[in-house]
């Protein structure tokens, strides 16, 4: 009887602690859910906020979202991103899709589309059968700032809002900061539309790959080159969908094709609010330059690479005001899309799926000969 | 039973495996024309500097311009400030639309002349106007301003009038001097009341920006970090003011003083405009921690 009643005492307790341990780690997914619904998207965010929504989102969508340190900024922070992505069924190498935001400190919009474009998949993905298929296919990484240290710098006050480098320190005999890491790019380093001075805000460093935040890209991607489909870089400001080469001598082997898709993402966004975007190489329709992640991305091998320089044409530039986060993230959002939905049928629909279902079939049918065959054998 | 097992076995058969798709990689790999990046990196620094001057040269488009490529954008940018300093004000601001033709030639021994059609927006009013301009860059040892001459179909289309009477009488009347900073401010708000302050500091930044511009730059106003009203015996009100350019070919940002007039009959006259210099950060940054 006593040994009875004490074996029923310890599973009960036994069971109070599994309860008890399941329901916090069920509310911390529960928190992570309800903070990232009530999450303000038109807001700018600070980095510690942005560091906090990552790790919420990925605890609050364990199946689609996880996150990866792959470096650190020249002051020792996390460079970190969001892999969003769900198992493929049919168990198939995934693809990838990279999208980079805030290479330039004072280009908040990135920063806050980056989240935006997030939440937009976190909501949508079950409900989107499309996108559903894209994530099974497709591996998308989302690295919401990359020049952390630059982009915390211009939260410090009023008068280091519009700084745009890095935060290295001078180089001997200068008493300026910071590398333009949108120069510091492995692709015709130093040629054009930089400088070597070290207090110039496009000042390209030392070397290509010398600052911490472009090598971290550059190293990263680069171990991946081979499934990457698609590298979106988000800047701001000018309203451009810039293609590569920022050289003007350079011309990308699938230029015409890369026009057409920019074209395409360009007249989806203009559908959205009547914004209009310009699609055209660097040299084209802004100016000559080398250097960037983009014409990396490009040079390596990744087929479709392009800079999206957000909202607005002069009006505020990089002080976009708040109430434009939406409307300028929507836009932008409908863009990516269009150039991520391209390379994705382009990859997996083109001349996949009838081939799958006749192999299909055929199975099925040699496989039911064999069960007869084998079950009657049996028989017999 | 059997046949029970043959449903079976094609059901499991179905539900399982199916053929690894070839991805269509092979336009994707690297081009035949494409160039390979050591060819790059071995290129010597004096070829460097030759590559860009040939690119540079390239540029510089003549005749029939491309619209939407740089160099018609940036000169339209100049007849946006020089229509501003002509017609700007508290309550009207204009900026470029569109360009929808433009041309491009040496003038031989003075410089650069380019004629353009384009479309201005009044962005208050959102109404868009049409205008024809012409512009001279000039050429020489020095680096003077561009020359413009711009005529628009319905420049003041919009009756600001009362709108500039009533701020007038309104800091014209009051004991205490108008002070504000950081117009926007770092999250792009600005105050109601503070936007016509904002408007006119980027009117008086507009007499800047002309004479600044070349056809290697684009200016816009980044911020107005500062605007202090002054006391004046005369009729003008007056306004001393440090605004903040960004140049986007080089990407600075260029700090200006600025010292201005303005009253509705008279518009924007500046008095005084100096630029400051370039900020170098000897002293320790500010605790970002």
């Amino acid at each position: 009887m006593e040994t009875k009643t004490i074996t029923v005492w310890i599973l009960g307790l036994f069971q109070l602690i599994l309860s008890s341990v399941l329901e916090t780690s069920n509310s911390s997914f529960v928190e992570s859910l309800e903070s990232t619904q009530s999450y303000d998207y038109s807001k700018y965010h600070s980095m510690d906020e942005i560091y906090r929504w990552m790790q919420d989102v990925e605890r609050g969508n364990p199946e689609l979202v996880s996150s990866a340190v792959y470096g650190h900024t020249y002051e020792g922070r996390n460079i970190t991103l969001l892999k969003l992505g769900l198992e493929d069924p049919e168990g198939r190498e995934k693809k990838v899709i990279w999208v980079d935001c805030g290479i330039h400190a004072r280009e908040w919009i990135a920063p806050a589309f980056c989240q935006w474009f997030v939440k937009e998949i976190v909501n949508s993905y079950k409900t989107n059968k499309k996108l559903e298929q894209m994530l099974q296919n497709l591996d998308v990484y989302v690295t919401p700032v990359i020049n952390v240290d630059g982009y915390i710098f211009t939260w410090a006050n009023d008068s280091t809002r519009l700084w745009r480098k890095s935060r290295s320190t001078p180089p001997a005999g200068s008493s300026c900061y910071g590398v333009d890491l949108n120069r510091n790019f492995n692709a015709n380093w130093g040629m054009v539309g930089v400088s070597f001075d070290s207090c110039a805000n496009n000042y390209g460093g030392k070397s290509p790959g010398s600052e911490p935040e472009a090598k971290a890209v550059m190293d990263f991607v680069g171990r991946m080159v081979n499934q990457t489909l698609c590298f979106l870089t988000i800047h701001s400001a000018g309203q451009l969908i810039l293609m590569p080469y920022g050289h003007p001598e350079i011309s990308a082997p699938n230029y015409d094709e890369l026009v057409s898709v920019g074209e395409a993402a360009a007249v989806k966004m203009k559908k959205v609010h009547g914004m209009g975007y310009t699609v055209g190489t660097s040299p084209q329709i802004l100016y000559p330059n080398t250097g960037s992640s983009r014409d990396w991305a490009r040079l390596i091998g990744i087929p479709f690479s392009y800079t999206f320089e957000l909202r607005d044409k002069g009006e505020f530039s990089h002080l976009l005001p708040e109430e434009q986060i939406q409307p300028a993230c929507e836009e932008a959002y409908a863009g990516a899309l269009s150039i991520i939905t391209y390379v994705h049928e382009k990859t997996f629909n083109s001349s996949t799926l009838p081939n799958a279902s006749v192999f299909r079939v055929a199975m099925m049918i040699w496989s039911t000969v064999m069960a007869v065959s084998l079950t009657t054998g049996v028989m017999m | 039973m059997s046949l029970r097992i043959i449903v079976l076995l094609a059901v499991l058969t179905g539900t399982i495996g199916s053929p690894r798709p070839e991805a269509d990689s092979a336009d994707m790999k690297a081009h035949p024309n494409s160039v390979p990046e050591t060819a790059e990196k071995t290129k010597s620094f004096v070829q460097e500097v030759l590559v860009v001057e040939k690119a540079e040269e390239n540029v510089m488009a003549t005749g029939e311009l491309n619209v939407n490529h740089y160099p018609a954008r940036r000169a339209a940018q100049v007849v946006q400030h020089y229509l501003n300093t002509r017609y700007g004000s508290p309550y009207r601001l204009l900026q470029v639309d569109k360009v929808h033709r433009g041309n491009a030639e040496d003038v031989a021994d003075s410089g650069r002349k380019y004629k353009l059609e384009i479309s201005v927006m009044d962005f208050i009013s959102n109404i868009t106007d049409k205008c024809s301009a012409e512009i001279l860059f000039p050429r020489g040892e020095q680096q003077r301003s561009p020359q413009v001459q711009a005529l628009c179909e319905e420049p003041l289309k919009i009756n600001t009038k009362a709108q500039e009477e009533a701020l007038y009488q309104q800091y014209k009347m009051n004991s205490s001097l108008l002070s504000a900073q950081y117009l926007p401010d770092s999250y792009g708000h600005i105050e109601p009341d503070m936007k016509p302050f904002w408007h006119l500091s980027i009117v008086a930044a507009s007499f800047i920006m002309l004479n600044e511009s070349s056809e290697d730059t684009l200016y816009n106003v980044a911020q107005v970090a500062n605007i202090t009203q002054l006391a004046t015996e005369n009729d003008q009100l007056k306004f001393d003011c440090h605004v903040l350019l960004h140049e986007m070919v080089s990407q600075e940002i260029i700090h200006w003083k600025l010292l201005f007039t303005w009253s509705p009959p008279d518009g924007v006259k500046v008095l005084q405009m100096e630029q400051l210099p370039h900020r170098h950060e000897g002293e320790k940054p500010p605790n970002t921690n």
